[in-house]
């Protein structure tokens, strides 16, 4: 089952939009001849300034239809206990298949959000006219280009890191019956590693305790802990495992896959969290920025009108 | 010693107590005989606090008991007012086993051998059940029980918890949190109870909290207060004999259905089916003169209902004419054709002018016509739509009608039907859309039957059944194969035919078979499967309305594909000979299957190739993908795990969302996520008893004010598509300002307190009121969640590769 991407929504239809625009604005840019050149002021500036403030704004609503998904009730007849259907009045007719029924999906907001929010490099970039300096334009300018690429990175995670993760999970459920499994390995081994000699006990229960999956912002983006006991836990009863006698063997053998096998399943609860965390925690930059950069494109204009 | 009465009532319901205290009231010698320790046992088992309804509100209450909605403990204490008020001869502890004798005579047997004699029998043991016990020694011990009230009333002790069905597993789960539980289970697998219970038992096992022991039985137990435990279980294991020293057993092994019991006393049952209730007379007399059925027993779900018949039944016995406490409602009814008739002609009407009702009881017409509608739609009026999604089914009494029907090729068909004939069965028994268009031409009075009622009754009434199955099989074969089929053509092709029914999984015919004759598929699927270099592979996806099989009788070759049911199917097979004959003198027929052939030739060249759609497919038909009309699928190479379709589902319903993302099984990059799948029958409307889970115009299934919170429907659903919770009838959708601050993200805390608010049934409604559709699909920022119905699956199926895995 592939359905399209947000790129590919609707046979590219926001992207065919998206160049017309960067295409017109380039044409008009080259050939305008007006006398003041091409800077923010000009009347060719205002077209691209407004422009470009318009599709803002869009790109903000994103934002609003998000949380807000637009929900037309019509207050239909319920159907009593005691009277059977015919009296619900056989209003409308909803389409069959959701399939063909995109109407104005979250999806669609977000394939337009990317291509137009991406289209304003070129429309933002051509109404300065190429003028910067140390001013609250500027700043303007450089908030906008960091959403943007924020943005864009935004985009690359939504299209790399799902497959990832389902390939990652395999066919282990969900992410709390991954950490019930590790919980049951660690309670195998400690009861597994009792009958060895105090090193090994104390191996496998720093392993049990000090094994952390999550933790700060950078742990989780990289998937790493540094000196991870499970980790150390395996390579060190390898080494171990050399100086026992013979009818230890099996036994140990035992503790060791347990070990190796809750190694593996760390590491997958790891690149689990770390896959969500880059899924999720660039929106704390691209959200924050946006909101700033549309302070700063307010107070552009203000002090535009302000200073004219 | 054996004593005397004049009326023995058998179970203290309801409807039993309702009798009892009437017989009271008269001053008539009676018995109350009660199996259980408390009067309305059922009702006592509900769970503390529940508020029970007075369901159906429209009809009187008649009986000397009071009763209107309140909470369990309300009902109780003014029931235990009443038996003491009007001194009703009730005996607690005392079992019926057996009934012997005749009208005037009878003799009940008790469990503790003791019999009594009696004139009249009245029987109201309800659908409850005997409760099976352990069966070995030590079963009646002190702290042996056999059900579970409050699993948090027990901390810190050992507990044995028998059974592995739902009962079982979720009295576990729920005692596990604060004691050490054993659980035993007869079976070598917990295979008997739902998905979402064995995921959660497995998890339980992994993490030791729950100890199971399985191909295990107990042998016997001992009380036993050694140790600071209080009993001594002696258990069988397949690894031999194990002593478990206990504070409590429960044991859940389910309870016999009272059935067996009934037909040990004499009482008749129409067929073998298991929803079928006994015959009874209108006085409620059972084909056993003197004894009487009444309440849930006698086939009326509802408290209310069992009061009223306890009232009648005493009337009855003594000869007394009763107006039934329904007259007027069904007085009204049959006003609306006939405004002058009594109820009882108005009856002789239905009868004459609708055959297919003809052979009912006066019982169950009365029953039926309390179910039903009388409409009367003037001319033009149209009754119902080509593709709604109603189940409803319509005898015509008076009037001429019009059929619209689509045929495959898109062009419509028309032809006219009149009093005497019904419609609509076609999707009451497939469970999809209406195939025809259905408007009045004259005016018309027609009796509209709800699904549930129609159902019972094809199931308790052998000539119904026969009739619906007659109209039924000519229809199918028009549906499937062609509308202009000539009267003479059909019946024809009809020489011989039957109805088989098959199971999901179960096969129809093999690769290699002898090809018996041509299948019409008018309710469930088939999957067509093919054996190549010892693997199987999936060919297509046969779904209701259409037919298979025909080329083994065109080529006259052995099967060369093997059918196999995907959901619970039903089909009308016509015989080899008399299809071959068929095709022999009617060219038109044959054209059709021919073409069909060549395309069935090229469709598996189309697909053979791939060979792993199949998989995909077939892991969505193992999921039960087949009988669902409306599937909530992810697609997980897509999926960003957001949860904004959740948070989305909860905005729109109450703050709950009413599906599980993360839960449910994934192939390749399809998930299946916990929700419900809108069957084509579905099983949670099979045992409501207010009535109130429908199927609205469109296809949604919903639960409509009047939910009694019993959780019959969520125990039966097989997806566990349905939660038991208290909706905060105050719960806003946050505003802008709120959702912007607080995050996107539905927040789990922002519930009430469970305690305050009557628990109901809550179940994906697809956002039927949200005319732009389901919130969930329509949330997703990247495309991923989507939802499929059967036909879109069969496409699916023939697609080009890119649009599967
Ligand atoms: C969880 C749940 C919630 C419900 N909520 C509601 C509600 O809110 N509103 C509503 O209207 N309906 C409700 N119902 C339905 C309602 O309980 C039944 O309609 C009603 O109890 C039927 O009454 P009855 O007298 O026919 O049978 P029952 O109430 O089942 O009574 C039968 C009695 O017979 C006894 N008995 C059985 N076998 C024998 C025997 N061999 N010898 C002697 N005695 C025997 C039983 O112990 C029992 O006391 C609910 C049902 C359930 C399961
Ligand atoms: C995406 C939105 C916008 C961005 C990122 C942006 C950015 C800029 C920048 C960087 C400059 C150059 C400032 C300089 O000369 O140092 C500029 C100039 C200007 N902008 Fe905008 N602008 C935006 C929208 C608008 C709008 C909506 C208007 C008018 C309503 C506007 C009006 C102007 C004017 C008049 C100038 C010329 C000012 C001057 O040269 O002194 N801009 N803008
Ligand atoms: C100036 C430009 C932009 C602004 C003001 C802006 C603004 C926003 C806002 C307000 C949100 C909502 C965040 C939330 O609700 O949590 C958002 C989300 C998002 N934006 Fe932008 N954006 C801009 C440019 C872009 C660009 C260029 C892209 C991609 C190429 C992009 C991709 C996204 C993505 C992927 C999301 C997250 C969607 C989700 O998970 O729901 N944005 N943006
Ligand atoms: S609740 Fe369960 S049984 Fe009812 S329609 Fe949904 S999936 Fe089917
Ligand atoms: S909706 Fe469910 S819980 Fe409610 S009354 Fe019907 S079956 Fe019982």
């Amino acid at each position: 089952m592939q359905r399209s991407t947000l790129l590919k929504y609707k046979n590219y239809r926001y992207f065919k939009a998206a160049s017309l625009l960067v295409i017109f604005a380039v044409m008009a840019y080259l050939f305008d001849q007006s006398a003041t050149g091409a800077y923010g002021g000009s009347w060719l500036g205002y077209l691209f300034g407004i422009l470009s403030a318009s599709i803002v704004v869009v790109l903000m609503l994103y934002g609003v239809r998000k949380r807000l998904a637009p929900i037309r009730t019509e207050r239909r007849n319920l159907l009593n206990a005691l009277s059977p259907q015919q009296k619900v009045p056989d209003s409308r007719k909803r389409e069959a298949n959701w399939l063909r029924h995109h109407g104005a999906t979250l999806q669609g907001w977000l394939s337009a959000h990317a291509y137009l929010g991406s289209a304003l490099v070129v429309l933002a970039t051509l109404h300065t006219g190429f003028q910067f300096g140390w001013n609250i334009h500027s700043l303007a300018y450089v908030l906008m280009m960091s959403a943007i690429i924020s943005g864009c990175y935004g985009i690359y995670a939504y299209l790399r890191f799902p497959r990832l993760m389902t390939a990652n999970m395999g066919g282990i459920g969900t992410f709390d019956s991954l950490l019930l499994e590790i919980d049951n390995l660690d309670k195998q081994a400690s009861i597994k590693s009792l009958q060895f000699s105090d090193d090994i006990c104390a191996i496998v229960l720093k392993a049990r305790q000090g094994t952390r999956i999550g933790g700060n912002l950078f742990q989780q983006l990289t998937a790493y802990q540094r000196n991870c006991p499970t980790s150390q836990a395996v390579q060190q009863l390898q080494v171990l495992g050399k100086n026992l006698k013979y009818d230890q063997l099996k036994s140990f053998d035992d503790l060791y896959s347990v070990m190796a096998h809750k190694e593996s399943l760390v590491r997958r609860a790891r690149l689990d969290v770390m896959y969500k965390a880059r899924l999720g925690f660039w929106l704390y930059l691209h959200t924050p920025l946006s909101i700033a950069f549309l302070a700063a494109l307010i107070a552009h204009i203000v002090a535009i009108f302000f200073y004219w | 010693m054996t004593e005397k009465f004049k009326i023995a009532i058998i179970g203290a319901g309801p409807a039993g107590l309702s009798a009892a205290t009437h017989a009271a009231e008269l001053g008539i010698s009676h018995v109350l005989l009660e199996a259980g320790q408390h009067p309305a046992n059922t009702i006592h088992k509900y769970q503390k606090g529940k508020l029970v309804m007075a369901e159906p509100a429209v009809l009187p209450l008649r009986s000397p008991m009071a009763f209107a909605a309140g909470t369990r403990e309300n009902i109780l204490e003014t029931w235990h007012e009443d038996i003491q008020r009007y001194k009703v001869n009730l005996r607690l502890g005392a079992q019926v086993d057996g009934i012997k004798g005749e009208r005037g005579d009878f003799h009940v047997t008790l469990s503790s051998e003791q019999t009594i004699n009696a004139e009249f029998v009245v029987l109201a043991i309800g659908l409850q059940g005997n409760i099976n016990k352990l069966g070995v020694q030590g079963e009646d011990l002190p702290n042996v029980q056999y059900q579970l009230d409050d699993p948090e009333e027990f901390k810190d002790e050992t507990i044995v918890v028998v059974g592995g069905g739902d009962a079982g597993v979720e009295n576990a789960l729920a005692l596990a949190q604060q004691n050490r539980v054993i659980l035993i289970n007869r079976e070598e697998e917990f295979s008997r109870c739902k998905e979402g219970n064995f995921l959660m038992l497995q998890a339980a096992i992994k993490a030791g909290r729950i100890e199971p022991r399985v191909s295990a039985g107990i042998d016997h137990i001992d009380a036993d207060t050694e140790n600071g435990f209080l009993l001594r279980v002696v258990a069988k294991t397949s690894e031999g004999v194990e002593i478990i020293n206990c504070h409590r057993v429960i044991a859940r092994l389910g309870a016999s259905p009272p059935r067996k019991l009934l037909e040990s006393f004499g009482v008749k049952f129409p067929n073998s089916d298991i929803s079928s209730a006994p015959e009874l007379s209108e006085q409620y007399e059972s084909n056993v003169p003197g004894l009487y059925i009444i309440g849930a027993l006698g086939g009326c779900p509802l408290i209310k209902q069992a009061l009223n018949h306890g009232y009648e039944v005493i009337e009855y016995i003594l000869g007394n004419p009763v107006v039934a406490a329904d007259e007027p409602l069904l007085k009204q009814k049959i006003s609306s054709f006939n405004a002058s008739c009594s109820v009882n002609e108005g009856l002789a009407i239905i009868r004459r002018n609708a055959p297919i009702l003809a052979d009912l009881t006066a019982l169950q017409l009365r029953e039926l016509l309390l179910e039903s509608c009388v409409l009367t739609p003037r001319p033009n009026e149209t009754i119902f739509n080509y593709d709604d999604y109603t189940s409803s089914f319509f005898s015509i009494l008076e009037g001429e009608l019009a059929v619209f029907v689509k045929a495959k090729d898109g062009s419509e068909i028309y032809f006219q039907t009149k009093a005497g004939n019904f419609f609509g069965e076609m999707g009451l028994i497939s469970g999809r859309r209406r195939s025809a268009t259905i408007k009045a031409i004259t005016d018309c009075v027609l009796i509209e039957t709800p699904r549930r009622s129609m159902l019972k009754l094809i199931n308790s009434v052998e000539s119904v059944r026969r009739k619906l199955d007659e109209v039924s099989m000519k229809r199918v074969v028009r549906n499937c194969l062609t509308n202009t089929l000539p009267e003479s053509e059909l019946n024809y092709l009809l020489q011989g035919a039957t109805i088989r029914r098959y199971k999901a999984g179960d096969v129809l015919f093999h690769q290699g078979d002898k090809a018996d004759g041509l299948y019409l598929i008018r309710r469930g699927s088939v999957i067509i499967s093919q054996m190549t270099g010892g693997k199987e592979d999936v060919l297509s996806y046969v779904i209701t309305g259409n037919y298979f099989g025909e080329m083994a009788l065109i080529s006259d070759k052995p099967r060369s594909k093997t059918a196999r049911a995907a959901s619970a199917t039903e089909v009308v097979l016509l015989k080899a000979p008399v299809v071959i004959a068929a095709l022999e003198r009617n060219t038109d027929l044959r054209d059709l299957l021919a073409a069909r052939y060549r395309e069935n030739a090229h469709d598996k060249k189309m697909i053979e190739p791939q060979g792993k759609p199949g998989n995909l497919f077939t892991f969505l038909i193992q999921q039960g993908v087949g009988e669902a009309t409306d599937v909530l699928l992810i697609d997980y190479s897509l999926c960003i795990r957001c949860n904004n379709c959740e948070t989305a589902c909860a905005n729109t319903h109450g703050g709950i969302s009413l599906f599980d993302r993360e839960a449910g099984p994934t192939h390749g990059h399809t998930h299946l996520p916990t929700s419900c799948r809108h069957c084509e029958h579905p099983y949670c409307m099979q045992d409501c008893p207010p009535n109130v889970i429908h199927r609205s115009v469109n296809g949604e299934v919903f639960i409509a004010d009047g939910c009694i919170g019993c959780s019959n429907c969520k125990n039966n659903c097989p997806y566990d598509a349905i939660q038991m919770v208290a909706v905060d009838p105050k719960f806003k959708k946050p505003g802008l300002w709120q959702a912007l601050l607080g995050g996107a993200n539905h927040d789990e805390k922002n519930r009430l307190p469970d305690d305050d608010l009557p628990k109901k049934a809550i179940k994906c409604d697809l956002c039927k009121d949200n005319v732009s559709g389901p919130a969930c699909v329509r949330s997703c920022p990247t495309g991923a969640a989507l939802r499929i119905s059967p036909e879109a699956l069969s496409l699916t199926m023939r697609d080009s590769s890119a649009a599967l895995e």
